[in-house]
C-alpha cells in the first residue's frame, strides 16, 4: 500500500517540478549554475584574494606569526630586487620557448592525426597522446633526469635547457589536444578547394588552415604557458642550479615560513598570465574557440 | 635498505625537506663556549629559568602520552609494517600513544605551549625558548635508567641544559660530510675549500645543499679562512658577515653542477659522476657506496654542520609518568637503534650500538666517535639576537638567509 502511494506521488511530484522549472527558466539556470558559481566564487577567486589579501602582510621575525597590518613592504622589495626581475623574466623566458617547442611539435602531429590518420588510427593516436598523462608527473621528470645525466642516453646535463626540453614534453599532449580538435572542425572541402585554386601546402598552412586553427593553438599555449610558469618541480630535479618563480615562492613559504612575501612573489605569475590573456583577447583569438 | 630519513625523504614533496633542515637541529656551536641561545636568552647558559622542579619520583602510567615529535621519530608501522616502536612501548608500559608531527620549531614551540602535550621531540632553536618560558621542565635523569648509557658527548650540553640541569633527553645526531668521487678527484680533500676554490678544477661538478641554512657551511668555512671577519658561530652572522658568506657563494655558484634538496637526487648525480664533490649525508654515501660508485667521506679540518635533538617534558605535563616512560623507552638500546637506523643518524644510547640492524651502522655514523663530534657545529634556526652571545650587534635572521639565497641562486 505504502510503496503503491510513493511511486503514484513520485511521478506527480515530479513532473509538478518539471513544469515549474519549464515556466520559470531564471529559476532553472540559477539551479545548473549554482554549483560552478559556488566553486569558482569560494574556492576559486576566495583562494586568489586570500593569496592576495595576505601578501600585504607581514611575519614577526622572532615569533614567526604572520602580523595581520598593512605594508607594501613585500612588493617594495619584489621591485626593488634585482634577482626577482631576473628570476622572473627567466621563468617566462622559459614559459614561452615551452610554448613555442610545443607549438611546433603539435601541429604536424596535430595535423596527421586529424586530417592524414584513418578514423581508426585516429582513435589509437588520441589514446597514444593521453597515455604519458596516466604516469606521475614525478616519474617523467625523474626519467628526463635519468637521460640527461652525463652517463644517460642523451647526457646533455642539467641546466635550463633541460629545464625547457623536460617541460616541453610534460606539456606537450595539452597542446596537442586543442589543435587536434581544432584541426578536426576544419572541413577538408576547404583544403581541396586551396589545392584547386593552386595555393601549395605553404600557402595553405598560411592562409587557410593556420588563421582558422590560431583560436585552438592559442588554447593549447595558455595550458603550456601558464604550467610552466608555476613549475618549480622540474627545475628543481632537472635545473642544476636555476630557479624560477616557483622556487623563490616555495623557498620563502616552505623554509621560510613567510607566507606574506611568498604570497607576494606568487602575484607575479598571476599577472603575468593575465597581460597574456590580454593579449591574447586582443587577436580575438577567444571569440572563435 | 630501508628509507632513511623520511623526513627528507619525499622527492619533490620537498616542503619537508627545507622546512625539516631548518628545523632539524641543535644549537649552534657545537663545540664553542658561548653555546645556543633563543631570543629570550642570548647568550644561552647566562639566564635563569623559571623555578620548575623536576618529578621526583615515578607513579603508575596515566594510560596515555601525548607527544609532539619530527616525522620519523614515533613510527608506529603506519609508513612501514616493519618500523614500529610505538606499538612495543604501549604493549610494555600500557600508555598509548598520541602523536602530533610538527613540521617546524615554530609549530613545536606553539603546540607545547597549548598545555595539550607531555613531550616533544626539541631542535636546538627551540629547547632553549621552551626552556626560557617555563614550558618545559627540568628532566630528572636518575627515573631515565637508559640515560647512563647516553654517550658524555650529548649530555649537559649548552642547548640541552641550563646551568647544570638537564632538561631534556638526546635523541640522536648527524653531521654533513664531505663527500668526493675518488676516480676524478685524485687528491683526497681534507678541507671544505676544495667546493670553495674559485680556480676548482671540478667547475661545473659541484654540489651544495639546497637550503638556506647552507650559508652556515660558507660562515663555517670562513672562521677560519677568513678569520678577520670574527665569525664565532656559523649561525649568528651580523650584515656583514652574512655578505661574506654570500659572496663566497655566489662566487661558488660558477663552479656548481647542480644543488640538491632530495637525497636520492644525491645519490644519483655522485653515481652517474655528475657531480664528483661536494656536501652530503652519511646516509647518500651508504647508498652511492651500495651501487658501487667509487666514493669516500671525510669531516674536513674546519669540522662541519649537523644536527642534535632533544627529548624534553612539559611542565604542565597531564601525564608525566608515561611521558617519562617514554624517554625512557626511545633511549632503549632496541628503539634507539631502530629509530637512527629509520631516520638516519647516530644513536645517542651506546648501548643501542648492539641492536641495530646493521652490524657496522654505529661505525659507518661514528656514533661513539667524540672526537669526530666535536667538530659539528649542530644546526639552529638563525635569528635577530646573535646566537653567540653578541649584543652590539643584530644578526640576520631565517628570512633574511632566504631571501640571500634566493639571491645567491640568482
Amino acid at each position: 500500500m505504502t510503496t503503491l502511494t510513493t511511486t503514484a506521488a513520485s511521478p506527480g511530484m515530479r513532473r509538478r517540478a518539471a513544469s515549474f522549472l519549464h515556466r520559470h527558466g531564471g529559476v532553472r539556470l540559477s539551479l545548473l549554475l549554482s554549483a560552478p558559481l559556488a566553486w569558482l566564487g569560494l574556492a576559486y577567486l576566495g583562494a586568489l584574494a586570500a593569496l592576495f589579501v595576505t601578501a600585504f602582510w607581514s611575519t614577526d621575525v622572532f615569533t614567526g606569526d604572520v602580523v595581520k597590518v598593512f605594508t607594501w613592504a613585500n612588493f617594495t622589495d619584489l621591485v626593488t630586487g634585482e634577482v626577482y626581475r631576473t628570476v622572473a623574466l627567466r621563468s617566462i623566458g622559459v614559459a614561452a620557448a615551452v610554448t613555442l617547442i610545443d607549438l611546433v611539435v603539435a601541429f604536424p602531429m596535430a595535423f596527421a592525426m586529424a586530417k592524414l590518420a584513418s578514423p581508426r588510427a585516429q582513435r589509437w593516436l588520441v589514446i597514444a597522446v593521453l597515455t604519458p598523462l596516466w604516469a606521475s608527473y614525478l616519474v617523467k621528470a625523474y626519467a628526463w633526469r635519468v637521460m640527461l645525466s652525463s652517463d644517460g642516453v642523451l647526457g646533455w646535463g642539467y641546466g635550463l635547457t633541460a629545464t625547457v626540453v623536460t617541460l616541453s614534453y610534460l606539456w606537450l599532449p595539452y597542446m596537442i589536444l586543442p589543435i587536434y580538435a581544432g584541426l578536426e572542425r576544419l572541413p577538408n572541402s576547404l583544403l581541396d578547394a586551396a589545392g584547386d585554386l593552386g595555393a601549395r601546402g605553404w600557402r595553405t598552412f598560411r592562409t587557410v588552415v593556420w588563421p582558422l586553427t590560431f583560436p585552438a593553438a592559442v588554447a593549447g599555449s595558455i595550458f603550456t604557458f601558464s604550467l610552466s610558469l608555476g613549475d618549480y618541480i622540474t627545475v628543481k630535479i632537472v635545473g642544476g642550479k636555476t630557479q624560477l618563480i616557483g622556487n623563490v615562492v616555495y623557498d620563502n613559504i616552505g623554509a621560510a615560513n613567510n607566507l606574506p612575501f611568498a604570497a607576494a612573489v606568487a602575484t607575479v605569475p598571476v599577472v603575468i598570465m593575465l597581460v597574456y590573456l590580454a593579449a591574447v583577447r586582443r587577436t580575438g583569438a577567444l571569440e572563435n574557440l | 635498505m630501508r628509507s632513511p630519513r623520511p623526513r627528507f625523504a619525499r622527492p619533490s614533496l620537498v616542503v619537508t625537506a627545507a622546512l625539516a633542515l631548518a628545523a632539524v637541529a641543535g644549537c649552534g656551536g657545537g663545540s664553542s663556549t658561548t653555546g645556543g641561545g633563543s631570543a629570550a636568552a642570548p647568550g644561552g647558559g647566562a639566564f635563569t629559568p623559571p623555578k620548575i622542579e623536576a618529578l621526583k619520583s615515578l607513579g603508575p602510567g596515566e594510560g596515555q602520552v601525548n607527544l609532539v615529535a619530527w616525522a620519523g621519530y614515533a613510527e608506529d608501522g603506519s609508513n612501514d609494517p616493519k618500523v614500529d616502536w610505538v606499538h612495543p612501548f604501549e604493549k610494555a608500559t600500557g600508555c598509548t600513544v598520541n602523536t602530533k608531527t610538527a613540521g617546524t620549531s615554530d609549530e613545536m614551540v606553539n603546540l607545547m605551549k597549548t598545555g595539550e602535550y607531555d613531550a616533544v621531540s626539541a631542535s636546538g632553536d627551540a629547547s632553549l625558548r621552551l626552556i626560557a618560558s617555563g614550558t618545559v621542565a627540568p628532566v630528572n635523569t636518575d627515573l631515565v635508567p637508559n640515560y647512563k648509557d647516553v654517550f658524555e658527548g650529548l649530555k649537559l650540553k649548552p642547548w640541552n641544559s641550563v646551568n647544570g640541569v638537564a632538561y631534556g633527553i638526546p635523541h640522536g645526531r648527524g653531521a654533513n660530510l664531505l663527500m668526493w668521487r675518488t676516480d676524478t678527484v685524485k687528491q683526497a680533500p681534507d678541507s671544505w675549500g676544495v667546493v670553495f676554490d674559485p680556480n676548482s678544477p671540478y667547475k661545473g661538478k659541484v654540489t651544495a645543499y639546497d637550503s638556506p641554512i647552507y650559508i652556515a657551511d660558507a660562515a663555517l668555512y670562513l672562521m677560519s679562512a677568513k678569520p678577520e671577519l670574527g665569525i664565532k658561530d656559523p649561525y649568528a652572522l651580523d650584515d656583514k658577515q652574512l655578505q661574506a658568506a654570500v659572496d663566497l657563494l655566489k662566487q661558488q655558484k660558477q663552479n656548481i653542477g647542480e644543488y640538491w634538496s632530495d637525497y636520492t637526487k644525491a645519490v644519483q648525480s655522485f653515481k652517474s659522476g655528475d657531480t664528483v664533490v661536494g656536501t652530503t649525508w652519511q646516509v647518500i654515501a651508504n647508498l652511492v657506496e651500495a651501487d658501487k660508485a667509487p666514493v669516500k667521506t671525510t669531516l674536513p679540518k674546519e669540522g662541519s654542520t649537523g644536527w642534535s635533538d632533544t627529548w624534553m617534558v612539559a611542565a604542565k605535563a597531564k601525564h608525566p609518568n608515561c611521558a617519562y616512560k617514554w624517554l625512557d623507552w626511545i633511549i632503549s638500546p632496541k628503539a634507539n637503534a631502530q629509530v637512527a637506523e629509520w631516520f638516519g643518524e647516530a644513536p645517542s644510547n651506546a648501548k643501542a650500538c648492539e641492536q641495530t640492524s646493521d652490524k657496522s651502522f654505529c661505525d659507518t655514523y661514528h656514533a661513539t666517535d667524540e672526537e669526530y663530534f666535536s667538530k659539528v657545529h649542530y644546526w639552529t634556526t638563525p635569528i635577530a639576537q646573535c646566537l653567540d652571545g653578541r649584543t652590539d650587534v643584530k644578526c640576520t635572521d631565517y628570512s633574511e638567509w632566504t631571501r640571500a639565497w634566493t639571491e645567491i641562486k640568482g
